[in-house]
């Protein structure tokens, strides 16, 4: 049985953990971000985003973006544990090794929101388009969480994978479509407007993913991590 | 430890071989002679793929679920051969289900005019193609034969959520692929009114690429058996 407060406490010092670590280099947010405006610069050559275009694509333009900037984020937060083998610290420590994966995965979600959250404003001059719609900001709460998720779980393998790198987006994108479908449609349907029965179905599918994905990942978080 | 020695190939497998040869042949039979070609506007003569379609369909699903629960039966009492009965099902159902695909697209040109289109069933089957694809790509750069097990395991668990996905996406979105089994989208193209004869040739199709999938995943756990005795083999030979 597990003691639920203790447990919360391993969580919250990971975090904390992974925030010291990126408040010291503030490396990590960076790159994210600058990595995610110049997608979105290619978009705009790829695409030609013209006024009536914009409205219809932006949902898609920024999740393709956040998808893309996540795995830089994922990569990095695997490889800070790989470097000077500090994982093998933490599993040394003796909490439920779950709670390391909830940490990581709190910590990622964390550098997307804040990546999101600044891509947001930047989007929305470029292009002049107003984002900031509660709706938008929920939906982009639940897709952050779903991809944290699924991609904490698989960096965590991919980092003990010979071609760790390469093989992160192979092994994500796949298994990251249902996030990415329903975010995108129910991101657009919010910049739209629709009414929420329009809505409710894709939000319907990310809350499932998000519970469905953290709980097979607590589960075999374990399996990933033993040596 | 392993089956050491491989044993020659069993009576019962070898009474496969030819049980599935001649259901297969007999199935093809039917399908070009005994089922009646459908309405025109399911394709007519084209129709006759559904057979096909449907049978490697099925048959691609069930064994990468099997592929999962094989995995959940490794993770809870670790031993090779789940592992082993785990990608050879894999394998085996990325083949079927590019059949299933090929097949579909094949019969899609001349009904739907168009070889491929965005639609839900299309995307989320191949989504489950590619996942599994990654499947095999996750495998082969492990090398620790333990740690390949034990993440393909768990990378076979999550890839066959899109299984469910597939087979209820014509079921949960507007889309343009026929729901021939239970009631269909009217937004569907190239919907067909079985008849009895339709049926049964469905259905022994069914149960003929069952038993040749049977056969197949026999075959491929022994090869795969085979290539486990060259590893030690070969890792003994290294030591000494």
């Amino acid at each position: 049985m597990i003691r639920v407060l203790p447990y919360l406490g391993v969580v919250v010092r990971i975090v904390r953990k992974d925030l010291a670590v990126e408040w010291r280099s503030r490396q990590l947010v960076a790159s994210m971000l600058v990595f995610a405006l110049l997608v979105i610069l290619i978009f705009n050559f790829a695409l030609e985003l013209d006024a009536r275009a914009r409205s219809e694509l932006s949902s898609g333009v920024l999740w393709a973006t956040f998808a893309f900037a996540g795995t830089l984020g994922l990569n990095r937060s695997m490889s800070i544990e790989k470097n000077g083998q500090a994982i093998d610290g933490l599993l040394l420590a003796p909490v439920d090794r779950s709670a390391i994966y909830f940490g990581k995965m709190l910590g990622n979600m964390f550098f997307m929101l804040i990546v999101a959250l600044l891509t947001l404003p930047a989007y929305g001059i470029l292009y002049n388009v107003n984002l900031f719609n509660g709706g938008l900001l929920l939906v982009i709460l639940l897709g952050a969480w779903g991809y944290s998720s699924i991609g904490t779980l698989l960096a965590a393998m991919a980092m003990q994978a010979r071609s760790r790198e390469l093989l992160l987006p192979v092994l994500l994108f796949p298994l990251l479509i249902p996030v990415l479908v329903s975010a995108v449609r129910a991101s657009g349907y919010f910049l739209e407007g629709l009414e929420m029965v329009y809505i409710w179905p894709s939000l319907n599918l990310l809350l499932a993913y998000g519970v469905i994905i953290p709980t097979l990942g607590y589960m075999f978080f374990d399996f990933v991590v033993e040596e | 430890m392993v089956t050491n020695s491989v044993q020659p190939e069993p009576r019962l497998l070898r009474i496969l071989n030819y049980v599935s040869a001649v259901l297969m042949m007999s199935a093809i039979w039917m399908m070009f002679f005994y089922a009646p070609s459908a309405q025109l506007e399911a394709g007519g003569e084209t129709q006759r793929i559904f057979y096909f379609h449907v049978a490697t369909g099925w048959v691609g699903m069930a064994v990468f679920i099997f592929a999962a629960l094989a995995g959940i039966v490794y993770l809870a009492r670790p031993h090779p051969t789940w592992d082993v009965l785990s990608v050879a099902a894999v394998e085996l159902g990325l083949v079927y289900s590019f059949i299933n695909i090929a097949t579909g697209s094949i019969w899609a040109r001349p009904v739907w005019n168009t070889w491929w289109t965005w639609d839900p069933r299309l995307v989320t089957a191949t989504v489950m193609e590619l996942t599994f694809l990654a499947y095999l790509l996750l495998r082969q750069s492990i090398e620790d034969p333990q740690r390949r097990a034990r993440f393909g395991a768990i990378y076979a668990i999550l890839g066959s959520l899109t299984v469910p996905l597939t087979y209820l996406s014509i079921r949960i979105w507007r889309t343009i692929h026929p729901v021939v089994i239970g009631s269909g989208d009217p937004s569907a193209q190239g919907t067909f009114d079985m008849v009895p004869q339709m049926l049964h040739t469905l259905l022994f199709s069914l149960l003929a690429f069952t038993i040749f999938g049977i056969t197949l995943l026999w075959h491929r756990v022994r090869l795969g058996w085979l290539s486990e005795r060259v590893e030690q083999v070969r890792m003994k030979a290294m030591r000494s």
